[in-house]
């Protein structure tokens, strides 16, 4: 590989910049370089790779080895805009060579045909801002297959009877079924639902030169040192490199899109890892730097020329954001799963994916799945019985009874659109380069909740019908941290009412693209990844005609 | 002090000395962590190593918390005096005081568990959860990260040190048949 790597000068103007490494910025780069442009990513964070991943917790989660560091970029966080937000942690987002998806879970679902058309199915709902997409599955399912071919996703087609409907199987079968998987199974077809074998971005066999997963059990929160889990930095990167046309510049913080007086974009600035700034001249650039960073940047590239930010007549920059919602069930079994071994989920259902509205008065939906994603120190401080001595021989006997015979069922729900739950600037606080800090403003709507509620109250009912000896569940409350970062800089046909068009292309600047979280529309069911990469093969297609066409500027 | 002791010997036996902590304060922290993870019939925080980790991590990336075991460390004391005259530290003290001390301080400074959200490191906060969380953290960190010694953390919770495995992982899963479809439906979709 050493051989091909190119490298650029922020003086050369390149065809294409693409801030951020992450799952769309990945498959952007891998594409576009693969299609003959001159690619430069920047990425905010440094090319780490398997070698330099551990299994250390506290470096991976108290000292942020993957993720955004608090501490140099603080986050503030408020429920409504009336108040002044505090400092606190509201987001986590991968900043490194791949983004999130170096630390994923790597539930790969696709999102189904409601997804796109629910505002046609369910009407207006008051008080959201619910739209349909402007385009539809069937114009995705082709990205969809691809997703699963080239990054690598294993899983059993047709296992699911709610399932869309799909052109080629899953390239490999599902990974191995975990204690949890069975015990959720059984339960759950006891109680008349469809449990069916997780689609997951992690390799069941060897493939592409990379090894097939090991079990090693350090899974979500941490990068796969085999290479197994079918990140953007196991895959799609590595490919792009190999074009020799693409350069994977790490270590570099963009904090503005740079336009001429005609409006449009001619490069961006960033800040080297010494904190001196850069220009790195492009014809076009494309923003995948996350649902949460791509509206920062465009409202930091606010200029005389544009006062509200880039690419904001619509106003609506950073705004309908869309956390999904989350609910865990733990249940303690009387024998050991040992489900610390392997990867988080092998069983998952689709019943309630799409929620009878009329029965139950709930939008929207979800999908359970059955999983163990905690490592040692995580489950000592955050999944013991409520009520768990702290302290002494019964803490001990605890973690000793425990451990090997818990389980989760997590909850994954959808988010309806409303136009307050945003990303702004902080306007007091700064980060340690001197720009304004992500401001949070977030407040849950009461259907999410009742939403969140009910699927909650369902996983406890399967933990019963399983017979677990204990089982509780996390407090339900309106959320103020964020990991999936969606809808900030909605897709729409229409520029009064979204920022980018079908196309990607912001309606405001032609030679700008954005492409990451924040271009959904709507929020899905709680796994965002797998659609923002089928977005992203979409986009680069979509961008390489226009730019064969002769039809971008810059 | 049964864990105090058995810490200086090992200490000793290692010829391991620390990095930040005094020996007095060192003396009192391992007192705290053996009665956070006590030793039975399996190991506790002294055979893992915790006062070792704890002194490490004060000199790395806990140093912000240095000043918080200075202080915490002297009220821990004055605490351990107040209820038992003549005792003058934690660490002088017997098992049942020393847990008459804990008891009375974690009723104000320690959480509940079950309302945690995941995978964050608490916040700022009393001496005694900090002590707590850096004990279970060098009592089941992986051994690289400076504690867990000899894995002895990990046998307690039953987690197998290898870094890789097969299935069937546990009692649940060994008798799995493999996936069969439900028998057909006609109500479905």
């Amino acid at each position: 590989m050493s051989q091909t790597k190119v490298s650029y000068k922020p003086s050369d103007e390149v065809d294409f910049l693409i801030v951020g490494s992450g799952a769309a910025g990945g498959v952007l780069a891998k594409e576009l370089s693969t299609n003959g442009f001159r690619v430069v990513v920047l990425e905010q964070g440094p090319y780490l790779t398997e070698a330099d991943f551990t299994h250390d917790e506290l470096k991976v989660f108290g000292q942020h080895l993957l993720t955004n560091n608090p501490k140099v970029q603080p986050t503030t966080f408020r429920q409504t805009p009336q108040e002044k937000a505090r400092v606190q942690q509201s987001v986590m987002y991968g900043r490194c060579v791949g983004g999130s998806s170096v630390h994923f879970t790597a539930n790969f679902w696709r999102f189904h045909e409601i997804d796109f058309v629910e505002r046609s199915k369910v009407g207006e709902i008051p008080g959201t801002g619910l739209v349909d997409w402007p385009i539809r599955y069937a114009d995705l399912e082709p990205y969809y297959t691809k997703v699963e071919w080239e990054i690598g996703v294993s899983g059993l087609a047709g296992a699911s009877p709610f399932d869309p409907p799909r052109s080629k199987p899953y390239p490999m079968p599902p990974l191995p079924v975990k204690g949890s998987g069975v015990i959720f199974e059984r339960a759950a077809r006891k109680l008349g639902y469809h449990p069916f074998p997780a689609p997951m971005a992690i390799l069941s066999q060897p493939r592409a030169g990379r090894s097939a997963c090991v079990n090693c059990g350090f899974c979500l929160g941490f990068g796969c040192e085999v290479g197994a889990k079918s990140t953007a930095l196991s895959s799609v990167i590595r490919m792009a490199e190999k074009t020799g046309r693409c350069e994977i510049r790490p270590n570099s913080y963009v904090h503005k899109i740079a336009t001429d007086k005609n409006g449009t974009a001619t490069g961006v600035l960033y800040f080297d890892a010494k904190k001196n700034e850069q220009l790195q001249k492009a014809k076009a650039v494309v923003v995948c730097a996350n649902g949460a960073e791509t509206p920062r940047l465009l409202l930091l590239s606010a200029s005389n020329q544009f006062p509200n930010g880039l690419a904001n007549s619509s106003g609506l920059v950073g705004k309908y954001l869309m956390p999904n919602c989350a609910a865990i069930a733990y249940g303690v079994f009387d024998e050991p799963l040992n489900d610390y071994k392997g990867f988080a989920v092998s069983r998952v259902f689709h019943d309630f994916y799409e929620m009878d509205t009329q029965k139950l008065g709930i939008y929207g939906g979800g999908g359970l799945d059955a999983r163990f994603d905690l490592t040692p120190i995580g489950f000592v401080t955050g999944a013991l019985p409520p009520g768990t001595p702290r302290w002494g021989k019964d803490f001990k006997k605890a973690l000793n009874h425990n451990f090997t015979r818990t389980m989760q069922i997590f909850c994954h729900g959808s988010s309806l659109p409303v136009e307050s739950n945003s990303f702004s600037l902080d306007p007091d606080v700064k980060d340690a380069w001197g720009l304004p800090a992500l401001r949070m403003t977030y407040q849950d709507s009461p259907n999410d909740l009742k939403l969140v509620t009910w699927m909650k109250d369902r996983a406890m009912e399967i933990l019963d019908a399983a017979g677990a000896q204990n089982k509780w569940h996390q407090p339900i409350g309106s959320q103020q941290f964020a990991v999936h970062l969606l809808g900030t800089c909605r897709m729409g046909a229409d520029a009064k009412s979204s920022v980018i068009n079908p196309d990607h292309r912001t309606h405001d600047v032609p030679n700008l693209f954005l492409c990451d979280g924040s271009s959904l529309v709507t929020s899905g069911r709680g796994q965002p990844t797998m659609t923002i990469q089928a977005l992203a093969y979409r986009a680069a297609d979509r961008i390489t005609a226009l730019a064969k066409q002769g039809n971008l500027p810059g | 002090m049964v864990a105090a002791a058995q810490h200086a010997h090992q200490a000793a036996a290692s010829k391991q000395s620390f990095e930040v902590l005094t020996p007095e304060q060192a003396k009192e922290v391992a007192a705290i962590a053996a009665r956070i993870i006590p030793t039975d019939e399996l190991p506790g925080a002294t055979e893992a190593g915790v006062v070792y980790f704890i002194d490490r991590a004060l000199k790395t990336f806990a140093s912000d918390a240095l000043p918080q075991y200075r202080s915490g460390l002297v009220d821990v004391n004055r605490a351990t005096t107040q209820m038992f005259p003549g005792v003058n530290s934690f660490s002088a003290a017997t098992p049942e005081q020393q847990d008459k001390v804990l008891t009375e301080l974690s009723a104000t400074q320690l959480p509940q568990t079950g309302s945690r959200r995941r995978n964050q490191a608490p916040a700022a906060s009393g001496f005694l959860q900090t002590i707590w969380y850096h004990t279970v953290c060098g009592f089941l960190i992986d051994p690289e990260g400076g504690g867990n010694r000899d894995f002895v953390g990990w046998k307690v919770i039953g987690r197998d040190p290898a870094h890789s495995f097969s299935p069937p992982f546990g009692y649940y899963d060994k008798d799995y048949p493999g996936w069969q479809p439900l028998p057909a439906e006609t109500d479905k979709k």
